[in-house]
């Protein structure tokens, strides 16, 4: 047996959906130029074609074609040498479409392995986000925003290149940086891209994650039921009738909570979530009308509160909301829980009035869409300035 | 003057009326006497025939349905899944290439445990736009969960569309049935069927309840949600260990019909013609019956001991039980009125099933697969004389068991 190596690349359709593909294809590629074959593919049962849903690609490469069909033997691997990450609120875990419950990013990192995400964050923000894996791992930042540029329609801001240099240097087995530049001289017929490759390989540096770090939560799961267990006919339970809500403070009750999807959670489809600023709302029900998946639970006072199982981040609350600032989102990474807006508010209002003046403050990241038309244009100078001076 | 008084409740059953119906008007009839609540309908030969009766029956006010003519077989088929759904007895058929633009409705009808009774005209696919028997049809929903019953005549078309409703409505069931009948021969010929009482129906065919599965604001259910693989299995199971359950239920349909109506079929599951002292027999399908039937008698008289079985269920297979009877013969002939071009042994479907059937047996005799009756040519006596002479050779071993055409200008 030959040496067989894996390596996942975790996006969100459909816009990095080319981008995964171009990064798991040059992957076998610069292994091949060092005679090792090697299998791209996407996991079919994802949905990359739908805004913001994670999905993943794989790379697989052996030393020689017998331990590649060993690989291969299991479609999905059960372990990768590097997990690459393509956006940085997928730290928060992956739940792909029709695909149940919620997998940590670092689930299929080798002991050992390296996880490289492309962030503006440092590793103290990243690293909490992700939950805690028995083993430690390396994680290696990638400085940069989630990528669009496979998008054919978008320029080029070499977060391919710029990860596969550094692939190069964290696990040089796989491939050279010489082996990846012959790749992307051939596929790309780009100097600058090998000198951003270069680049990314020169200044790669990965930090040591340790089992007491990360998310100490246990991720959602759930039982698949067996086959007699299951209600025949291909029928599955409506969602019941809803319920009304609890004042924390008051104990008074009222409202309307609908209820959810008992195994469906969209707690990772987003990558920015709504921030409600209750002293503003005017009650114009206008984000409760619009939300296309019900998220915001009507309060025993009349107030609106998005709720973190159900919101997928779309954003129409913000685009609706006739107040100000009333309905802000914001990128996923600024938080580190799912509970209650409005709850905290009943609790303390002037501190959930600091809360979200700090949360506003800074004009959100680009997230799986753009929050004006033409934003992407100008963000590409910045990329690029970044993959040249790091 | 004297109010007429009401009659004295009835304490017999009204007796069997006979009446003169080609096997079409049968299976409308059948859709009477069940009391169907929703009927779609899209015209193409021989099925038509059905949709015509059906329609003369709610004009006369003798029927109380949804008659729905529908744009297209596609349609046809969907609008009856859907009532089904919702808790209505549905009928609806097709013929040829009309069933098999049904076809995705077709397909997912067994999943969804629709209890659909739809009655197919054997028609030969296009092309050539032929409108004569072929099996092709029906049999190409063989593998998709569908309960195929083939019948020879219109009181077995009437009877077994009754059967058809229990069966496929019984809870432990809930798959759809398709009675194949035989266009022209059978479809389009009048013959003398006994009309059983309303009574007697009521008492054999409970209401259809859809229980837990029924689609209603009261129920709260998403049917046919998107699923993937990690639930597709499951769900293939649950449909397959249904048509496990088939046989039983096929089987007790058919007791409790003989208590009721007085009518027996024996065997609900293939029909033995002369096969107790039979040295060779036939196997087939549908109409073909009668000209076989006719040609053992006079074979017989030549001293040539055949026997036919006559396959009913095609979906479920009696697979055990079929082939314990044909272990008993030297050689077994399968007439396929269909096609199955590149099988092994370039064999119709039938033949092809037979012998997977026999594989396992303790006796295995020659199986010859003949290819007969196509597009609506007739299987004449000669034919099957024809049939017992190779049947007989491969008995005595002098000939290789393969296929051959029959009938056929050479």
């Amino acid at each position: 047996m030959g040496r067989l190596f894996a390596v996942e690349i975790v996006y969100r359709g459909i816009f990095q959906k080319q981008l995964a593909t171009k990064i798991s294809r040059a992957i076998v590629l610069a292994a091949h130029e060092e005679g090792k074959p090697g299998i791209s593919f996407g996991r079919y049962g994802d949905s990359p074609e739908r805004n913001g849903i994670p999905a993943k690609n794989f790379a697989i490469v052996a030393t020689d074609d017998l331990t590649l069909e060993e690989g291969m033997a299991k479609y999905e691997p059960k372990e990768v040498d590097i997990s690459i990450v393509v956006d940085d609120t997928l730290f928060k875990g992956v739940e792909s479409w029709a695909w149940y419950g919620l997998q940590p990013i670092n689930r299929l990192t080798k002991p050992g392995g390296t996880l490289i995400v492309t962030s503006h964050h440092d590793a103290e923000t990243l690293i909490p986000m992700a939950h805690r894996k028995e083993t430690p791992y390396q994680l290696a930042i990638v400085k940069g925003k989630p990528s669009f540029s496979g998008l054919w329609v978008y320029k080029d801001d070499h977060t391919d290149v710029r990860i596969l240099g550094t692939m190069a240097k964290v696990l040089p087995e796989l491939f050279s940086l010489a082996s990846v530049q012959q790749v992307i001289r051939t596929e790309w017929n780009d100097e600058l891209k090998a000198t951003s490759a270069k680049r990314a390989y020169e200044r790669a540096t990965s930090v040591t994650v340790q089992p007491t770090e990360g998310n100490p939560e246990k991720p959602f799961e759930f039982q698949m039921p067996k086959w007699t267990e299951m209600r025949e006919g291909i029928a599955i339970p409506g969602i019941p009738r809803g319920h009304e809500m609890k004042d924390p403070t008051t104990g008074k009750t009222g409202g309307y909570q609908p209820e959810r999807n008992p195994t469906f959670k969209k707690f990772t489809t987003r990558t920015m979530r709504p921030v409600v600023d209750f002293d503003t709302c005017i009650k114009c029900t206008l984000c409760w009308l619009h939300c296309p998946d019900s998220v915001f639970d009507v309060t025993p006072d009349g107030l609106y509160d998005a709720n973190m199982e159900a919101c997928c981040g779309c954003g129409v609350c913000e685009a609706v909301c006739p107040v100000a600032k009333c309905v802000t989102m914001v990128n996923e990474t600024q938080f580190a829980n799912n509970d209650s807006q409005w709850e905290a508010w009943r609790e303390n209002k002037e501190g959930y009035k600091s809360w979200v003046k700090e949360k506003i403050a800074d004009p959100p990241e680009r997230s799986h869409g753009f929050r004006f038309r033409g934003q992407y244009q100008e963000e590409v100078p910045e990329m690029l300035k970044i993959a040249k001076e790091g | 003057m004297t109010e007429a008084l009401a009659p004295p409740p009835q304490t017999q059953p009204a007796a069997d009326k006979t009446s003169l119906i080609t096997g079409s008007e049968a299976i409308a009839v059948a859709c009477k006497l069940a009391d169907v609540d929703v009927i779609t309908a899209y015209p193409i030969r021989p099925y038509d025939t059905v949709m015509q009766y059906v329609a003369k029956l709610v004009a006369n006010g003798e029927l109380d349905c949804e008659y729905i003519v529908a744009e297209s077989e596609h349609s046809q088929f969907e609008i009856v899944k859907h009532a089904s759904a919702v808790g209505a007895r549905v009928f609806c058929g097709s013929s040829g290439v009309g069933w098999m633009y049904a076809f995705e409705a077709l397909t997912v009808t067994p999943a969804l445990r629709i209890p659909m009774v739809a009655m197919v005209g054997n028609r030969a696919l296009d092309d050539p736009g032929a409108f004569g028997v072929e099996h092709n049809d029906a049999l190409a929903v063989r593998d998709l969960g569908w309960q195929l019953v083939w019948v020879d005549n219109a009181q077995e078309a009437l009877d077994t569309a009754l059967i058809a409703y229990r069966v496929a409505e019984d809870r432990r069931i809930f798959l759809p049935c398709a009675i194949s009948c035989d266009g022209a021969f059978l479809t389009h010929s009048q013959a003398l069927v006994k009309v059983p009482s309303q009574e007697k129906v009521k008492a054999f065919l409970p209401r259809y309840d859809r229980g837990d599965l029924l689609l209603h604001p009261d129920n709260p259910i998403t049917v046919a949600p998107q699923a993937n693989e990690d639930w597709l299995m499951e769900i293939r199971r649950q449909t397959a260990a249904a048509m496990e359950r088939s046989s039983s239920v096929i089987r007790e349909a058919y007791a409790d019909f003989e208590r009721i109506f007085g009518r027996s079929y024996g065997n609900p599951f293939f029909e033995e013609y002369q096969t107790d002292d039979a040295d060779v027999v036939l196997v087939g399908m549908g109409t073909l019956s009668t000209p076989v039937k006719v040609a053992i008698r006079q074979m017989r008289q030549e001293g040539k001991k055949v026997g036919f079985v006559r396959v009913r269920w095609f979906r479920p297979f009696a697979a055990q039980e079929l082939a314990a009877t044909l272990g008993r013969f030297k050689a077994v002939g399968v007439i396929d009125r269909d096609f199955s071009l590149g099988a092994p042994y370039h064999s119709g479907v039938l033949a092809t099933e037979v012998r997977a059937a026999m594989y396992p047996a303790a006796s295995r005799p020659p199986i010859l697969g003949f290819i007969c009756g196509l597009g609506g040519r007739e299987v004449t006596v000669p034919d099957v004389k024809k049939m017992t002479d190779s049947v007989y050779l491969a008995a005595e071993g002098k000939t290789q068991p393969g296929t051959k055409w029959i009938g056929l200008r050479e």
